[in-house]
């Protein structure tokens, strides 16, 4: 079972003369699966995780989620894959400043129109499994840069989606920081998460099972699925 | 997974729809609102100023129109007066002197009284020119005159039978002012109908007969003996009981009159206050047009406010769109939150009307009345505007596409 495909994708900017920022990307990601994509700024990393995020549109090729395509549906549609399949992890993490963090996690179930008190046992759970599970009353900005990108991958993992995709989750975090998330990133796929990160940091490369490295839109390597 | 038999597409549909319940639209729009009150505050001022003049316009107005009636009320609703109309032939047409009387016989009336002309002036004494009359009319008044228009006295007493047969006077409020004898001490006399005449009464205002305000009243036997007056009456005062107003109204004319029925003017004094009363609201539309004019500012205020949140907000937008939110639900917070600003805005707006509604009748002893429609076409009318003030904000903000809000950061 395939959690994330791309047939072809590719990915052209208009303007004189147009960007390619993709060029026929094809690439699957397996369910229960842990990749890194690396590559230099600008080799198409985060266009790559915005088209299987179906946060923009391929050119052309297809995206497929958890086996279902994507490519022709309405807006009302996608939105509903990305409430249900997919979970976003940012290098800004994007907490709601005057939510709690339990209230931050809860809205990762807020589009699935489920009732605040059922969101908030789920929430709980989740900051249970980053391990803040104490920190649950506080707001973002009580917390440390480590412990709001917690709270932002436990967002992303309360709805129990296909795939996490993370555009460089440890982008604005030093480096023990850095090495709590890609712990807690292990521990979540060792637990059957199937997760694609972007990411700048070799060290963090090396320490994924599978490494993709991009260059000016193409995949230049893919150490291949592990299973 | 089963999306092998259900096909590729039925995976984004069946039974998995993105879905933002009305509870938690109304608490983004909340916590949008509250997550910047200081600006918060400042947007909803302009509707808040709007509601707040609309409400306390109405409020005013309603308060003193509710005061005038209750005024009206006290003095009585029930009172008629009967004055000669327009003959087809004669100009100015007469009643019958037995009128008074053929009218105090229908059933429900409680008492009549009827005042009579006089062709006479009065003067202040026997040296003032005679064109310098101060529009001060003489007319002979029966003895319950008073007592029929539940009037009262500023001083002295009113006519009485023995009065009436000798020159003595009883003048309006009005009349008493021109011609000085509210001010006077003692018995003072005035120069009437080339004799002197004692005042004995000076009346309060008569609302319901502004004309008895500017007349001088005398007894009927003495404007006979001294002034020659026939006593043709030129208004009687009807009072019925108050259930039967409108029969009493349709047979008055026929009564006072049976010769010439369509001759006699029949009128009910405080349905003519009344309608003037609400014709004095209708002056206030100036007022309301400015309300209206400061509440469409301050929605004004609240577009410009939602477009600058918008921008803020990208990164926001673009989080919400990735944990699922459509086009519809992004703009339909904006234009929650924009409506809740103005309801906001147009809430405190009423409380603070009602309040100068409040203050305002307070001083001048009135009762504060603030109409519950009048509440709530203001305030509808500032969640409208609101409304409409947050579309085109909501539109650029459900428009912007979800990777370019989360890049642009």
């Amino acid at each position: 079972m395939t959690a994330l495909e791309l047939d072809a994708a590719t990915k052209e900017h208009p303007g004189s003369p147009p960007v390619m920022a993709l060029r026929s990307v094809s690439l699957t990601i397996g369910e229960g699966e842990f990749a890194a994509l690396v590559g230099p700024s600008g080799s198409g990393k985060s266009t790559l995780l915005a088209i299987a995020g179906t946060l923009e549109r391929p050119t052309s090729g297809s995206v497929r989620i958890a086996g279902a395509g994507v490519g022709h549906l309405p807006d009302r549609e996608l939105a509903a894959v990305r409430a249900y399949r997919i979970g976003f992890v940012f290098q800004q993490f994007f907490l709601v400043p005057t939510l709690s963090a339990l209230d931050n996690v809860a809205s990762g179930l807020l589009y699935r129109g489920i009732p605040a008190a059922r969101r908030r046992r789920a929430a709980a759970e989740a900051l249970a499994t980053v391990g803040l599970a104490h920190r649950s009353g506080h707001r973002p900005g009580e917390l440390s840069g480590g412990e709001q990108q917690r709270t932002a991958i436990a967002r992303a993992l309360v709805g129990k989606p296909a795939v996490i995709l993370a555009d460089e989750p440890t982008g604005s975090l030093d480096t023990a920081a850095g090495q709590g998330i890609l712990a807690l990133l292990t521990a979540l796929n060792a637990a059957g998460s199937t997760i694609l990160i972007a990411t700048h940091n070799p060290e963090i490369a090396t320490a994924v099972p599978r490494t993709i490295t991009l260059r000016d839109g193409a995949i230049e390597s893919d150490s291949g699925s592990m299973r | 997974m089963n999306n092998g038999i259900l096909g590729g597409r039925r995976q984004g549909r069946s039974g998995h729809p993105s879905r933002l319940r009305p509870a938690d639209t109304w608490a983004l729009a909340a916590l949008g609102v509250a997550g910047r009150p200081v600006r918060a505050l400042l947007s909803a001022l302009g509707i808040a100023l709007g509601v707040a003049t609309l409400v306390a316009v109405l409020g005013i107005a309603g308060s003193s129109r509710a005061q005038l009636i209750a005024q009206i009320d006290a003095l009585g609703t029930n009172l008629l007066t009967v004055t000669p109309g327009q003959s087809f032939t004669n100009g100015q047409a007469v009643l019958p002197a037995t009128a008074p009387a053929m009218v105090r016989r229908i059933g429900p009336v409680q008492s009549t009284a009827a005042i009579g002309e006089v062709n006479a002036n009065v003067y202040r004494n026997d040296r003032i020119p005679l064109a310098n009359t101060d529009a001060i009319n003489v007319y002979s008044a029966q003895t319950n005159l008073l007592q029929t228009m539940q009037g009262h006295l500023a001083r002295g007493r009113f006519l009485n039978p023995a009065t009436a047969r000798f020159p003595a006077v009883v003048l309006g409020a009005s009349a008493a002012a021109a011609l000085g004898a509210d001010r006077a001490g003692g018995t003072i006399q005035v120069w009437l109908g080339d004799h002197w005449f004692a005042v004995v009464g000076t009346l309060e205002p008569l609302p319901l007969a502004p004309e008895l305000d500017r007349a001088a009243l005398i007894g009927f036997p003495v404007a006979r003996r001294l002034l020659g007056a026939r006593g043709s009456p030129v208004e009687i005062y009807v009072r019925a009981s108050p259930v039967s107003m409108a029969a009493v109204a349709g047979v008055l004319a026929a009564t006072a009159d049976p010769a010439a029925p369509q001759n006699v003017t029949v009128t009910s004094p405080a349905d003519a206050l009344t309608t003037r009363a609400d014709a004095s609201v209708a002056l206030q539309s100036l007022f309301l047009a400015l309300g209206g004019i400061a509440l469409l500012v301050g929605g004004i205020g609240i577009a410009n406010v939602m477009v600058i949140s918008v921008l803020e907000r990208r990164g926001e937008i673009g989080l919400r769109r990735a944990l699922g939110a459509t086009r519809t639900h992004i703009a339909v917070q904006f234009v929650t939150e924009s409506a809740l600003l103005a309801f906001a805005g147009g809430t405190s707006g009423a409380v603070l009307g009602g309040f100068a509604t409040t203050v305002y009748a307070t001083a001048r002893h009135w009762s504060a009345v603030v109409p519950a429609p009048t509440l709530a076409a203001a305030m509808g009318a500032a969640v409208a505007v609101g409304g409409v003030a947050g579309v085109y904000p909501a539109l650029r903000a459900a428009r912007l596409s979800p990777a370019e809000a989360l890049r642009t950061i």
